[in-house]
C-alpha cells in the first residue's frame, strides 16, 4: 500500500497511477474504445492496470485479439484464463479468415506480422472503435520514443509522426473526427523491467513460455526459434531440445527464445537486470530487417 | 525507489545528445546491439568516435535531415531513481517543444558550452522552465575539457547565470562544469577539476529533494469517471474516480463538491481492492462519500474551508503551438482538469519575449511559439487555482475544434 511518511509514491506506484488515469481518461471521454490483447507481458500488465482501474466494476470495454493461426497455445490458454476471471467481452480478429474474406492479400512475401496490420485495421474499422489501447512502451525501440500516450491516426489507420500532438501535463486530448481512432498507450513511460517488477509485485498470471522450459528449437540468422509445423526447415538445420524462455511473445514464425534457467518472476528479473541486449533486438525478427522497421510499420498502423 | 522526471535543453553544440547518450551508457540502459547499430552507422559516415548523439536521433526522416523533430523520452534508472528524460531539440519550433518537456518536469537540465559562456538561447532555456515553474534548475556547464578545466572559465559562468536567474522563479539552482565526451562529473567526479567541490551530475539528479515539490496542502481531486458496479456483490457502490490533483484526503474528512456547492463526508477511499487510510499526489484512487450526491465527470471534490473559486473569466500565460496566430475574438475548446469547454479569447494582454523577458504590449496577437498574457471568457466555469500553486488545477490546453489538434498550453494567473 502506498503510504510514505515523506509522500513519495514508489516509481511502479506512480507509474500504475499514471496508467490508471489515463485508462479512465479513455473510458469518460470516447465512445467505443477497445483494449488490443497479445496475451503478451505488456498486454498482461494493461489487464491488471485496467482491472484496478474500474474495479469493483468491470471492464467497461471489450479486449481485440489478433489471432495469426500461429500463436503460442500457451498464449491463448493464459488470454482465456483472463477473459473469464475478468469477465470481459473478447473478439478475436482471424488473419486466416481475413485472407479467405479478401481483406488482405497474401503475396507470398509478406510475414505474418505484416499481415495483422490489415486484419486489425479491418476489426477496428468493423467494430467502429474510436480508442484502441496497445502495450507499447516508448523504451522499446527508437521510433516509440517519440511517441504520445495518445497517438492519432487517421481515417487509413496512419501514424503521422510531424502530426502528432503536443501532449502536455496530464491532459490528454482524446479529439478526433469521423473515421479516424485514437491508439492509446497506458505504458509509455513503463521500461520492460517495470513491467517484470510488476507481474512480480502483483503476483498475476503470465503464459508459461516467459519461464525456462525445454523447447526443440532450430537456429536461424542468429536467433532460436521453435520448431514446429508452422516452419519449414532450411537445408542445415537440425532441431534440439534446449533449455529456453521466451522475452517476447509474437508468432511462432519470428519470435525466437534465449537460452535461460530464469523459472520466477524475479529469476527472469536478475537476468534482464544484466541483458545486454533489447528485447526485441534479440528475439524479433520482424524488427531486423531494417534500422527503420519499426517506423515503417508503425506508419502503416502496426500496434 | 522513486521516480524523477527531468527535461533537457540544449542544441547539439552544447553535446546534450553526447550528454544523454553518456547517461544511458553509463547506468547501462543502452544495449549492445543499440550501441552496435550505432557504430556501424558512425563508421559507414567516416566519422573518427562513436557519434554517441546517433542514439537519440529517433526517427528516419529526422536522421535523413540531421535535425531532432519533436519531444523524445529516454529511460534510464540508478540503484536509487528511475529517470525519465524529456528529451527537447534546440532548433524549429524550440519553444513548443520545450513547454511541452517542462510541463511534467521535477527539474531542467540546461547546458551551454563552456568556451562561449551563457547565449541568448541559454537564457530562453531558464525562462521557460521558470514560467513552466519547474522548481530545479541545472546548469551544466560542458566542454570543460576544451578550455583546460579552467576554473575562472567556470566562475565567470557561475556569476554571469546566477546574476540572470534573480529575476526568475528558480528556487533550486545547481551549476556543475562537466565534459559530457570525457565523462568529468557526469558519473564520477573529476580529477582535472579538483577545485570543484559539489556533487556529479548523476550524484544530484539521485539526491536532489523532490518531496516538498507537490501540494499537499490544498485538497483537489477533479472527478475523472464515476465507478457504479451495478452487480449483486456491489449493488450499491458509487465511487468518484480520479487522480488526486492536491492536499492530502482522508476518510472521514469533511468535503465540498463544486460546482454543486454540496457537502459531505469521504467515507472511504479505494484503490482497487484496499481501503487506504490517506490519498495524496499523483495517486489514482476512488473516494466514496457518506451521502447520496449528484457528483459527476468533470466535479471537483475539495474541502469546505479551502475551494478554488468557480470563474468563467480567466486570466493566463498562453503558449502558443500552431502556425495560424491567435486572435482577439477567436473561439477555441478548452480542456482543464476533467472538465471541457469552450473558451473565447477577449484580449491578448501582451506578449512575452522568452530571450529578454521585454512585454510586448502593442501586439495583438500570438504566433507559433510566442508566450504571451491572455484573458479568456469561458463557457463552463473553471475550478481552478493558480499555476504557481498547483499545476494540475491551474494548466490547460487549448483544442482548434475543427481540427481537434492541441493548439495552446495555459497556466493561470488568476480568475478575475
Amino acid at each position: 500500500m502506498p503510504t510514505h511518511a515523506d509522500y513519495r509514491l514508489s516509481q511502479l506506484d506512480e507509474l500504475e497511477a499514471e496508467s490508471i488515469h489515463i485508462f479512465r481518461e479513455v473510458a469518460a471521454e470516447f465512445e467505443k474504445p477497445v483494449l488490443m490483447f497479445s496475451g503478451g507481458k505488456d498486454s498482461i500488465c494493461m489487464m491488471r492496470l485496467a482491472e484496478k482501474a474500474f474495479y469493483p466494476a468491470k471492464i467497461p470495454f471489450p479486449v481485440l485479439q489478433v489471432d495469426t493461426g500461429f500463436d503460442f497455445p500457451e498464449v491463448l490458454s493464459c488470454r482465456d484464463s483472463w477473459v473469464s476471471r475478468l469477465g470481459v467481452r473478447m473478439i478475436i480478429a482471424s488473419v486466416d479468415e481475413a485472407l479467405e474474406n479478401g481483406v488482405i492479400v497474401d503475396d507470398g512475401k509478406m510475414s505474418r506480422n505484416r499481415m495483422q496490420i490489415g486484419t486489425l485495421l479491418h476489426a477496428l474499422e468493423e467494430g467502429a472503435f474510436t480508442a484502441a489501447f496497445g502495450g507499447g512502451r516508448r523504451d522499446e525501440e527508437k521510433a516509440r520514443a517519440k511517441e504520445r500516450v495518445y497517438s492519432h491516426r487517421d481515417e487509413f489507420g496512419q501514424w503521422d509522426p510531424k502530426m502528432q500532438r503536443p501532449e502536455l501535463w496530464s491532459l490528454y486530448n482524446g479529439k478526433i473526427r469521423e473515421g479516424e481512432h485514437m491508439r492509446i498507450f497506458p505504458l509509455s513511460n513503463w521500461t520492460e523491467l517495470d513491467v517484470w517488477h510488476y507481474i512480480a509485485r502483483e503476483g498475476i498470471e503470465i503464459p508459461d513460455i516467459y519461464l525456462s522450459h525445454q523447447r526443440e528449437v532450430i537456429e536461424r540468422d542468429g536467433m532460436l526459434l521453435s520448431n514446429g509445423d508452422h516452419l519449414t526447415l532450411r537445408a542445415g538445420e537440425t532441431p534440439s531440445v534446449r533449455t529456453v524462455r521466451f522475452r517476447t511473445v509474437g508468432d511462432m514464425t519470428l519470435t525466437g527464445c534465449v537460452e535461460s534457467d530464469a523459472n520466477t518472476t524475479a529469476d527472469i528479473i536478475d537476468e534482464i537486470a544484466v541483458a545486454r541486449v533489447t528485447e526485441r533486438g534479440a528475439t524479433r525478427g520482424d524488427d531486423r530487417f531494417s534500422e527503420a522497421a519499426m517506423e515503417d510499420r508503425k506508419k502503416e498502423g502496426y500496434f | 525507489m522513486d521516480l524523477l522526471r527531468f527535461a533537457t535543453a540544449g542544441s547539439v553544440d552544447d553535446g546534450k545528445s553526447t550528454l544523454i547518450g553518456r547517461l544511458l551508457l553509463d547506468s547501462k540502459a543502452i544495449f549492445e546491439d543499440q550501441l552496435e547499430a550505432v557504430e556501424a552507422t558512425s563508421s559507414a559516415k567516416g566519422y573518427d568516435y562513436t557519434d554517441l548523439a546517433l542514439l537519440t536521433d529517433g526517427l528516419r526522416s529526422e536522421r535523413e535531415q540531421g535535425i531532432t523533430i519533436d519531444v523524445a523520452y529516454r529511460y534510464f534508472a540508478t540503484p536509487t531513481r528511475k529517470f525519465i528524460i524529456a528529451d527537447t531539440p534546440g532548433h524549429v519550433q524550440y519553444t513548443r517543444n520545450m513547454v511541452t518537456g517542462a510541463s511534467t518536469a521535477d527539474l531542467g537540465l540546461v547546458l551551454v558550452d563552456a568556451r562561449h559562456g551563457l547565449t541568448e538561447q541559454s537564457r530562453r532555456h531558464a525562462v521557460i522552465l521558470s514560467l513552466l515553474r519547474v522548481p530545479h534548475l541545472v546548469l551544466a556547464v560542458n566542454k570543460m575539457d576544451l578550455v583546460d578545466y579552467d576554473q575562472a572559465v567556470f566562475e565567470k559562468i557561475q556569476q554571469e547565470f546566477t546574476a540572470f536567474a534573480t529575476k526568475l522563479t528558480i528556487p533550486d539552482l545547481t551549476i556543475i562544469p562537466i565534459s559530457a565526451l570525457k565523462g568529468d562529473n557526469v558519473v564520477t567526479r573529476s580529477e582535472p577539476m579538483s577545485w570543484y567541490e559539489g556533487p556529479s551530475l548523476i550524484h544530484h539528479l539521485e539526491h536532489v529533494h523532490v518531496a516538498s515539490d507537490r501540494d499537499l496542502v490544498d485538497a483537489r481531486l477533479p472527478v475523472q469517471f464515476v465507478v457504479r458496479p451495478k452487480s449483486d456483490d456491489f449493488h450499491d457502490y458509487r465511487g468518484y474516480a480520479g487522480m488526486v490533483a492536491g492536499g492530502v484526503l482522508k476518510p472521514g474528512d469533511d468535503v465540498l463538491v463544486l460546482p454543486s456547492g454540496f457537502t459531505s463526508r469521504i467515507s472511504a477511499i479505494d484503490l482497487f481492492d484496499q481501503e487506504l487510510t490517506e490519498a495524496y499526489p499523483p495517486m489514482s484512487v476512488t473516494v466514496r462519500l457518506e451521502d447520496n450526491l449528484d457528483v459527476s465527470r468533470g466535479d471537483m471534490i475539495c474541502r469546505p474551508q479551502n475551494a478554488p473559486t468557480p470563474s468563467q473569466d480567466i486570466d493566463a500565460m498562453i503558449c502558443w503551438m500552431t502556425n495560424a496566430p491567435l486572435r482577439p475574438r477567436q473561439k477555441l475548446a478548452i480542456k482543464h482538469t476533467t472538465r471541457s469547454g469552450r473558451a473565447m479569447v477577449k484580449d491578448i494582454q501582451y506578449r512575452l519575449d522568452v530571450n529578454t523577458l521585454h512585454r510586448d504590449l502593442e501586439t495583438k496577437e500570438l504566433g507559433l511559439n510566442e508566450i504571451g498574457r491572455v484573458q479568456l471568457r469561458t463557457t463552463v466555469p473553471l475550478l481552478c487555482d493558480p499555476y504557481a500553486t498547483n499545476k494540475t488545477t491551474g494548466s490547460f490546453i487549448l483544442i482548434d475544434e475543427a481540427t481537434g489538434v492541441t493548439v495552446g498550453a495555459g497556466m493561470i494567473n488568476s480568475t478575475t
